[in-house]
């Protein structure tokens, strides 16, 4: 992950920009869309109204107070505002920085994919799918598309922030290539594989501005259900009027509670808390997305990611270290180990393959054995080929060769040797323990046994543990035969594993997992993983990976980290927690709102409700106000909160429920006890009400 | 409060727990339609009738035909009912020879009974011949009953059922639940009855000399009925002698088990259960407050059952419990205190405490444990009357009703209602535990969450509007019996009886007029078939989605901890929507008083 998509959550360009835009959005037309936050402004209108009248003409109430209650109703929907605000823009400077390398550019266009062919100059923003492109060292990719011919190597760092160059070549996995990067070497011709507008960088834009956000499913219920409870206290809070006309009527006393006491009260009740900071929720999600380096293509997956439960993780290079290790030298009857351990190291000195590197290593460490230099000792080195499926080394006329089991067989066969009887069962062993032998043969005289093993990442068995926590089961994808596999998921701790993997057995997989009614994740990066891709509920394309699997995934990881999973499964829940925990903090406020205000606004009829004042708030006008302050208040105070996100943890489901419930539940039950009163008193000492 | 009193409730949820278990697999059984114990006798009978009537029992309904069934069903019940009443001057059994019934108080009852709010504008004996008691009002409580019950498991199949399109077959639920298990349950609570001493006869009435004759002053009442104002104002009265009463008769036992069991309420007599021919012994009345939960609660079992999960129905019967048994307790104490306001009843207190309004037979402790029950469960039967309790008393029943007549609630409904607020809890104490939330394993998803809101809503906005529109209107406000705060809660009261499909009344409010009978009745309507047509719309969603297995990850249900925060949600939903006008009413009289 690079610095340059961190940011700090108090950055002073981002506050004030932010301030700004809370004012702008005040716009009726755009609260519109959140129904609560509707609520509370139409309620400022009429609070502003009711405070000219009372300019002209006395309503009863101190103009002052309800000048009061109007401004910190405004300073509600602004709060709100500036929550969203906040939270868009922190995306909106990782866009300006994408936007920048998206600017028109100059492009090459060439009839014919044939490097001679007669180049046409035009605008980036006029090429089209199928269009073929030629670009060199130092052009930058016009648009997104794929090698059809040669390689290069090229800067992604507009995208990824990583500046190291990738390669870039025709065919296989890493033929794909995202328009703003920049060529760094040799050339390469492009068939465009997006219109403008459609491109990755344009996507990616647009979901990091939240320009094109759309409610997610969830959000949308979240957003009924605060509906319902805003249509709830609406009716609960406007009756007041009526009843307490009944009531003044019916004991000759006090006065009806007025509009403006009715519009705290609603607004008070409502769940303001929740409501104003929903969208920002969800920004802030997506955001947390982007600092995690994984590009969401919609706010739908983030969502999705936090119900995963069933992880398919391919073994190499996510479970693995990505190649196998010599872990031990095991030499037949009649052999010293050490001879094997030299012979191996010599067969393995110019193979630069990780799994020759490790025997050479492993050849050291043990017994001491110096690493030679291959050309000094005059030696032919002998390369793996799919031929032979060996590889050695030849030298002052012996031949030592390394490989398979079977390979060797034949090979020392063919020399005239035999094969000893106790190979037979070492390499049996290894296999069954879900190592890979590799027989060691000099000449026609059999030396041993190398076993190499797959070396389990550090840490992950930790990993799988907690997500095992989670809930969520972890399948190890890999194309090894089912012992060796068996082997090493038995070592990484994986819940279960698919072996002799193929694109088709993957996919029957996931469809079975969702056909049980399971949300399955995968990474992948190749064309042959886009169909389980396309089917998995959340997938994670590498941005290494080909333009078919980005296109099939629903988010691109930039850092190409295939344990990101993880730490995405986790951005999802905590989005959930977040609004679920707020949600609950939000509805539990309503207790103390209810016994500051309701006394208050009775009290005048019924004196002797004045006991359910236990919060011994001084006046009821201050009482009112001080309700309404804390409201708005506590919608700042959460700001913090709602763009970092609730810390999840993984235990199971029954001890977050009550830490939550504990924290938020009663936690929103208490607190404003303590602002409400903590308020008052400041007003009353300043003798304001 | 007494260790009798006390003891004698403890017993009655001794009993009521013991019985759930086997009643609900029962129940179970019945609607799965595997063999049980009164299949060798009804299942044929049950072939019979769906013969008769045409039904297909093996076509199965989506969740719109199930709803148009329930809908049209009830429209033509309603009908019949208004008709009898409108005819039953022409009619026959009807020896007192009573007029028609006024269009709107018909219309008032018509809705009243086969929503099974059974709220009374009228008094039975004095109104009702008994064909309309009997085929109008005693049959509409089994089939308001049966409806109810068939609704709550069309919601159980939409958990049941995965990727179906389809959720039962409303004749065939109806059906089950009145033929195996209503009617026998009613026919043998009936003879119990008898043999108590509650009456079943088709006599007229007779005329008896009192022992001691009674003087009082009548009001004068012009050709019109109207009462005659005299000079300053007041109602103008005349001394009148009371010398001999009418004993009104009538096949009541068989009407008083089905209004207990279905939740209905509507008594055979004006007062109801207090009444000596309704409940004459300490054993009838026993039976009679525990048929009032028997069903609601025992449903939660076959809920847990059919489900596959039983504790699922035991977390949410312990959630009933756990909000009864306090409220029940505290109304029963608000009636036994020495606050001021009692002393003013004078007489009426005793050394068991408030016994203004009560019966001296029946006691103040079970008079709260009637009055608690029968508001818990939307049953509405009174053996005591509401309007008597203390402000604090008072207010137990009407919380109760408030809280949407889930905590039991009405058979059936009462459940669905309840299954509604446990998908709101699960709602957002799924999202607490980091995924989406779920429910016996639906996803609960925007579809839920809007028809779980107007099934919250529907009934609280009814309560909230209707009280506010009957206090602001001439005609509301003229049927208030009591001044100041009192006089609130009796239209609080009504309203919130009315809307949650309670039908007990407080008394004191004179609701037999074209205002109440019109406004009361609509608000009847929207609170049944408000909720009853979002309930089915769950259903149906609920079936056509595909299960979710349980992992480590998903909320628990059935857990302790779920059923605290699904109390909570109930209380703070109901006392947050309540308070203010509770404030006025019951809260403020009770405060107001002991200062």
């Amino acid at each position: 992950m690079t610095k340059k998509l961190k940011q700090n959550l108090f950055d002073w360009h981002l506050i004030s920009t932010a301030a700004i835009e809370s004012v702008v959005k005040l716009n009726p037309l755009y609260q519109i869309r959140k129904p609560v936050m509707f609520v509370v402004e139409i309620g400022s209108v009429l609070t502003t109204a009711l405070f000219i009248t009372c300019l002209f003409k006395p309503l009863g109430e101190p103009p002052a107070f309800i000048l009061a209650v109007s401004l910190w109703l405004w300073f509600t929907v602004i709060f709100a505002n500036f929550a969203e605000s906040m939270a868009e823009g922190r995306g909106k400077a990782q866009a300006e920085n994408l936007r920048s390398s998206r600017r028109d550019i100059q492009a090459n266009l060439i009839p014919t994919p044939d490097r001679n062919a007669k180049v046409t100059v035009v605008s980036s923003s006029k090429l089209r799918k199928g269009d073929y492109v030629i670009v060199k060292a130092g052009d930058i990719i016009p648009s997104d598309g794929e090698v059809t011919e040669g390689v290069a190597s090229v800067n992604e760092s507009a995208i990824t922030g990583e500046s190291a160059p990738v390669i870039r070549e025709s065919g296989g996995d890493r033929s794909a290539v995202t328009g703003g990067t920049m060529i760094v070497s040799d050339w390469l011709i492009i068939r465009i594989t997006a219109n403008p507008g459609e491109t990755f960088i344009d996507r990616m834009i647009s979901m990091v501005e939240g320009a094109k956000r759309q409610k997610t499913p969830n959000e949308i219920a979240l957003d009924i259900l605060l509906a319902g409870l805003t249509i709830i206290f609406l009716i609960a809070t406007v009756t007041i009027v009526p009843f307490s006309f009944f009531s003044v009527k019916a004991i000759s006393q006090g006065t009806p509670v007025s509009v403006t006491i009715v519009t705290a009260l609603l607004v008070c009740l409502i769940p303001t808390t929740i409501g104003g900071l929903l969208s920002a929720i969800g920004i802030a999600g997506m955001d947390r997305m982007i600092q995690a380096n994984v590009i969401a293509m919609s706010g739908r997956a983030v969502e999705a990611a936090g119900d995963v439960d069933v992880l398919l993780l391919d073994k190499t290079g996510t479970i693995t270290l990505g190649n196998r290790q010599a872990t031990e030298f095991i030499p037949v009857r009649g052999i010293d180990v050490k001879a094997l351990a030299d012979a191996a190291q010599l067969a393995s000195l110019a193979d630069e393959t990780p799994e020759g590197r490790s025997i050479v290593v492993l050849a050291k460490n043990l017994y001491g054995i110096r690493e030679r230099d291959i050309n000094t000792l005059h030696a032919k080195f002998i390369p793996f080929s799919a031929h032979t499926r060996m590889s050695g080394v030849n030298m002052d006329g012996k031949e030592i060769r390394k490989g398979a089991s079977d390979a060797v067989l034949e090979y020392v066969r063919n020399q005239g040797g035999v094969f000893p009887s106790d190979v037979g069962s070492i390499v049996d062993e290894i296999a069954r323990e879900g190592a890979t032998p590799l027989v060691v043969a000099e000449g026609k005289k059999v030396l041993g046994v190398i076993r190499l093993k797959d070396i389990v990442k550090g840490g992950i068995k930790e990993r799988f543990a907690q997500l095992r926590r989670m809930g969520i089961k972890t399948v190890m994808i890999t194309g090894d035969n089912p012992l060796t596999a068996a082997a090493v998921a038995a070592d990484a701790g994986v819940d279960d594993f698919l072996a002799e993997a193929t694109p088709e057995a993957k996919l029957k997989l996931i469809r079975e997992h969702q056909a049980g009614g399971r949300l399955v994740a995968m990474t992948g990066d190749g064309t042959n993983d886009a169909p389980a891709l396309a089917q998995a509920d959340v997938a994670v394309a590498m941005n290494t990976g080909t333009q078919a699997a980005k296109e099939a995934g629903n988010m691109v990881d930039l850092d190409s980290n295939p344990t990101k999973l993880i730490e995405i499964v986790e951005i999802g829940k905590q989005l959930l927690i977040t609004r679920g925990t707020l949600t609950t903090f939000s509805v539990a406020n309503d207790v103390a709102k209810y016994f500051a205000i309701l006394p208050a606004a009775f009290v005048g009829i019924y004196p002797a409700l004045g006991v359910l004042n236990v919060m011994k708030l001084a006046t009821p006008l201050s009482a009112i106000l001080s309700a309404v302050i804390f409201n708005a208040l506590i919608i700042v105070l959460l700001i913090p909160l709602a763009l970092r996100g609730v810390k999840y943890r993984p235990l199971g489901a029954s001890a977050l429920l009550r830490n939550n419930l504990l924290i938020y539940g009663l936690g929103g039950v208490i607190v404003p006890f303590i602002g409400i009163k903590a308020i008052d008193m400041l007003i009353s000492t300043l003798h304001i009400f | 409060m007494t260790g009798s009193g006390l003891f004698q409730i403890g017993l009655y949820f001794a009993v009521l727990v013991v019985l759930i278990k086997p009643l609900g697999s029962y129940m179970a059984k019945v609607y799965e339609g595997t063999p049980n114990l009164l299949t060798p006798i009804l299942r044929p009978v049950e072939k019979l009738l769906y013969r008769i009537f045409g039904v297909h029992s093996d076509d199965e309904m989506p969740w719109r035909t199930y709803t148009a069934s329930v809908l049209v069903f009830n429209l033509l019940g309603a009908i019949v009912v208004y008709l009898l009443q409108r005819f039953q001057q022409s009619l026959p059994l009807n020896p007192q020879g009573f007029p028609a019934v006024s269009w709107d108080s018909s219309f008032n009852t018509a809705v009243s009974f086969i929503t099974n709010t059974n709220w009374q504008g009228y008094g039975g004996e004095s109104t009702m011949s008994y064909l309309t008691q009997m085929m109008g009002l005693g049959v509409q409580n089994f089939l308001s009953a049966a409806t109810a019950m068939a609704v709550l498991i069309a919601l159980i199949r939409g958990f049941v059922r995965r990727n179906a399109q389809t959720i039962g077959n409303f004749w065939v639920d109806f059906t089950r639940s009145i033929l195996y298990i209503l009617l026998p349950l009613s026919i043998v609570f009936t003879v119990v009855l008898v043999s108590q001493g509650v009456v079943q006869n088709f006599k007229p009435y007779r005329t008896a000399s009192l022992m001691q004759t009674v003087s009082y002053d009548k009001p004068v009442v012009d050709s019109q009925g109207n009462t005659v104002k005299d000079a300053s104002g007041k109602d103008k009265t005349e001394p009148a002698v009371m010398k001999e009463q009418q004993i009104p008769f009538g096949p009541a036992a068989s009407q008083i088990a089905i209004k207990q069991l279905g939740t209905n309420g509507g008594g055979f007599f004006n007062v109801n259960s207090a009444h000596p021919f309704e409940n004459p012994t300490p054993l009838s009345n026993f039976l009679e407050s525990l048929a009032i939960l028997l069903i609601a609660a025992a449903l939660c079992y076959t809920f847990g059952k059919m489900a596959g999960d039983t504790r699922q129905g035991w977390a949410l019967l312990a959630a009933m419990f756990i909000i009864l048994i306090p409220l029940l307790i505290f109304c029963y104490y608000s009636e036994t205190i020495d606050a001021p306001y009692v002393k003013n009843l004078g007489a009426a207190v005793t050394s068991d405490g408030n016994m203004e309004g009560k019966e001296v037979r029946i006691g103040v402790a079970n008079s709260a444990l009637w009055a608690t029950v029968t508001t818990a469960a939307s049953n509405g039967s009174v053996n005591a009357m509401h309007d008597s309790f203390s402000p604090l008393g008072g207010l137990i029943p009407l919380f109760l009703m408030q809280l949407g007549e889930i905590i039991f609630g009405g058979v059936g409904s009462g459940l669905y209602g309840m299954i509604v607020f446990a998908i709101i809890s699960v709602f957002v104490a799924g999202l607490m535990v980091g995924r989406t939330p779920e429910y016996l394993g639906k996803k609960i998803e925007s579809f839920e969450m809007k028809m779980s809101s107007l099934v919250i809503l529907i009934p609280a906005v009814c309560v909230l509007l209707g009280t506010a529109i009957a206090v602001i209107a001439k005609d509301g406000v003229a049927g208030i019996a009591n001044p100041g705060p009192h006089g609130f809660s009796e239209i609080l009261y009504a309203f919130s009886s009315c809307a949650n499909n309670n039908g007990s009344a407080f008394a004191g409010l004179s609701a037999n007029t074209l205002f109440y009978n019109i406004v009361l009745g609509i608000v009847m309507l929207l609170g049944r078939f408000g909720v009853i047509v979002p309930v089915l719309a769950i259903a149906g969603s609920l079936a056509g989605k595909k299960h979710v297995p349980v992992g480590s990850g998903t909320l628990p249900t059935h857990t302790p901890l779920f059923v605290v925060f699904l109390i909570g949600i109930i209380i703070i939903v109901g006392a947050l929507t309540f308070l203010p006008s509770l404030s006025l009413g019951p809260i403020a009289e009770h405060l107001t008083a002991i200062k």
